[in-house]
């Protein structure tokens, strides 16, 4: 009834291409930026911002990242950790050596960086594919971490081997380091991911998103139609991990505050990955809600049998988490494996006629 | 760090000291050995089904925990090995029903992360079963060495090598010479052929997952009863990766040999390169080992050839 899209006749070619063509989409767009931007630092806690939305925004960050490379361009990739950590690495690097230098232009710079690395490990791409693909990738994720941990210049020499976030201001508000408030940190965050988001949704829709769905779908077919493999999945490495870049440098100096190699590990790439296939496989906005899916699932895992008043022991407790959460994957796997982008879909398929059947 | 030291030095060493490497080589034959058993588990499974079972490390650990946890509780060894094999039968038979089956015809990609979910799963259920303590496996072969010819060899290590050889050949056996077998291998070559024989595909993956568990269960003994049965076990999963794209996902002699080439290899360049760069490169340089082969043969030395048509 509310969720009626006839009469809304598009009499231009910017409106009918628009990202949002249904007003009640935009409006409803409109209407969470605004929330997020205002409402969210006005009400949210300390606790929710920093157990639940920043890592929300962070981890959407990267997931959209790795979601260009395998959802888009089809290239699995199993080494979102360690560019993430070269992103994390390199940011501390600069702004230490620099620190009169914008932070936010410093975290443009190390996705610059990642995005470089990235390229390099994204060569044998062109050579290799699927689940071999995926292996070499892994081959980034060991050396990179490995390097990180060996190479004392990386840390400044730091005898603990852990990076610290300075603090630095942005436009006069402190907005890393300890002394940051969790509201600016939110803010920071909120305002790369939707920059970015936008960056990313217009470039999958535009000339390069489609070759790279193309070399995707059938990459013989689409080298046969004039899309260079080598331009296209290069491409595809790079922006990935100049996202991922971004989001792993905002991990250390918006949220975990210092870090070491053990939080880019292995773990880290599968998360994201399991963020993508959840959310949806070539879908922007299934990013955010894979991310939501793996934040909020840990932490409602941890406070369920409190709240129904079961006392557990902490492993049996932890290994029950465990369990859930795998059983939790595999289940959404069987459910829609399209992920919840799919549902969301299907959800405004059904609000377009609810509450008439016909 | 100078040209001498990375590219004349090391040759010198072994050159001067070759029974010292001889060694190293031997140490990296039985580490190449314990990788393949973990890759078979893989390509066992992958050539049935065409699932990469990330899941592996995962059945690894918890065979062994399910050894470890009924010989704790007085159970012969046989007996506890018998009663494993079934235990890890009833787990490919649930996982047919449960994950695989209604997942038949997906992406492989959805099957891979459904088996990821599949291994966290497993490690939580093995240590919430049996425990999370480090455990002891004794099965009564002493962790010493003796002399061979001036060189020292490790008798559980040589053990490991001798039964995993055995392994191979009775898996050789299997898919060779019986009936189970040669249906293993036509739904191999193509499911839909094998499908039209009367082949049950759903029997086929019970019994791959099946054989998978067993291998799983042996190795796990293997490594077990070298490093203690601990969470850690279910790590090695990675370390079979490597050995799968040099050997191939599909080819069971290339995961021997895939698994003897990066265990050589890592070895060699641990001792004679790693201190050149700080050490503890075990955990990337067998990546860096398989890369150049796939590089030039990117279905792996083994592999079926890939051919791809429009």
């Amino acid at each position: 009834m509310l969720y009626r899209v006839a009469g809304q006749f598009k009499t231009t070619y910017a409106s009918d291409q628009a990202i949002f063509p249904i007003a009640q989409d935009r409006w409803f767009a409109l209407l969470g930026l605004v929330a997020a931007f205002v409402g969210v630092p006005l009400v949210a806690n300390e606790y929710w911002l920093q157990a639940i939305l920043i890592p929300f925004l962070i981890y959407s960050l990267a997931a959209i990242g790795l979601n260009i490379l395998t959802g888009y361009a089809g290239q699995l990739s199993l080494g979102t950790g360690a560019f993430m950590a070269v992103g994390a690495y390199s940011a501390f690097k600069m702004t230490t050596a620099a620190p009169q230098l914008n932070i936010i232009i410093v975290f443009m710079l190390s996705g610059l960086v990642a995005a470089g690395v990235g390229l390099l490990f994204g060569l044998p791409s062109l050579r290799i594919k699927g689940f071999y693909l995926a292996v070499a990738t892994l081959a980034a994720q060991f050396f990179l971490t490995w390097l990180f941990n060996k190479v004392p210049w990386f840390v400044n020499y730091a005898s603990s081997g852990t990076i610290t976030a300075p603090p630095r201001t942005f436009f006069g508000a402190m907005v890393t380091g300890p002394g940051a408030t969790a509201q600016a940190r939110y803010l920071v965050a909120l305002a790369l991911v939707v920059a970015f988001a936008l960056a990313a949704k217009n470039l999958v829709r535009g000339h390069v998103g489609r070759s790279w769905m193309a070399i995707r779908d059938r990459d013989i077919a689409a080298e046969i139609i004039g899309i260079r493999p080598l331009k296209t999945k290069l491409l595809a490495f790079g922006i990935s991990s100049f996202y991922c870049g971004v989001a792993g440098a905002e991990l250390v100096f918006l949220y975990l505050g210092s870090a070491e190699t053990l939080a880019f590990d292995i773990s880290l790439s599968f998360l994201v990955l399991f963020m993508v296939i959840i959310g949806g496989l070539g879908s922007i906005l299934g990013s955010f809600l894979g991310a939501a899916f793996i934040v909020i699932t840990p932490i409602l895992l941890t406070n369920v049998p409190q709240f129904i008043g079961l006392q557990l022991r902490v492993d049996l407790q932890k290994h029950i988490e465990l369990m859930v959460f795998g059983g939790l994957i595999i289940l959404f796997l069987i459910v829609e494996p399209h992920g919840l982008a799919r549902l969301w879909q299907i959800t405004k398929q059904k609000l377009r006629l609810w509450p008439f059947p016909y | 760090m100078t040209f001498w030291q990375v590219f004349v030095a090391p040759f010198v060493d072994m050159a001067t000291n070759p029974r010292f490497f001889v060694e190293v080589v031997l140490g990296g034959i039985f580490a190449g050995v314990m990788y393949s058993l973990v890759a078979l588990g893989f390509v066992l499974i992958f050539k049935a089904s065409g699932v990469f079972n990330f899941a592996q490390g995962a059945m690894v650990l918890f065979a062994a925990l399910t050894l470890v946890g009924f010989m704790e509780r007085k159970v012969p060894g046989l007996v506890a090995f018998a009663l494993t094999v079934a235990v890890m039968a009833i787990l490919a038979f649930a996982i047919e029903r449960i994950v695989l089956r209604p997942l038949v015809n997906q992406e492989q990609i959805i099957l891979f992360m459904a088996t990821i979910g599949l291994s966290y799963f497993l490690d939580g259920f093995g240590e919430m079963l049996w425990g999370a303590d480090v455990k002891r496996l004794d099965i009564g072969i002493p962790d010493s060495s003796f002399q061979v010819a001036g060189v020292l060899v490790n008798e559980l290590e040589l053990t490991a090598a001798i039964v995993a050889g055995a392994l191979v050949g009775v898996l050789a056996v299997l898919f060779q010479r019986t009936r189970i077998g040669r249906a293993l291998r036509a739904v191999a070559d193509d499911h839909q052929a094998a499908l039209s024989l009367g082949i049950s595909l759903r029997s086929i993956w019970i019994v791959v997952w099946t054989v998978a568990g067993i291998v799983a269960i042996v190795a796990g003994v293997m490594w077990g009863s070298k490093s203690g049965v601990q969470f850690s076990l279910s790590l090695i999963a990675l370390k079979a990766l490597p050995v799968l794209i040099l050997g191939g996902f599909t080819s069971v002699p290339g995961a021997i040999v895939g698994g003897l080439i990066i265990g050589v290899g890592e070895k060699v360049a641990e001792v004679y390169w790693g201190p050149l760069v700080g050490g503890a490169i075990e955990n990337w340089f067998a990546y860096a080992l398989a890369l150049p082969f796939v590089l030039f043969r990117p279905q792996g030395l083994f592999g079926e050839k890939i051919i791809e048509r429009v």
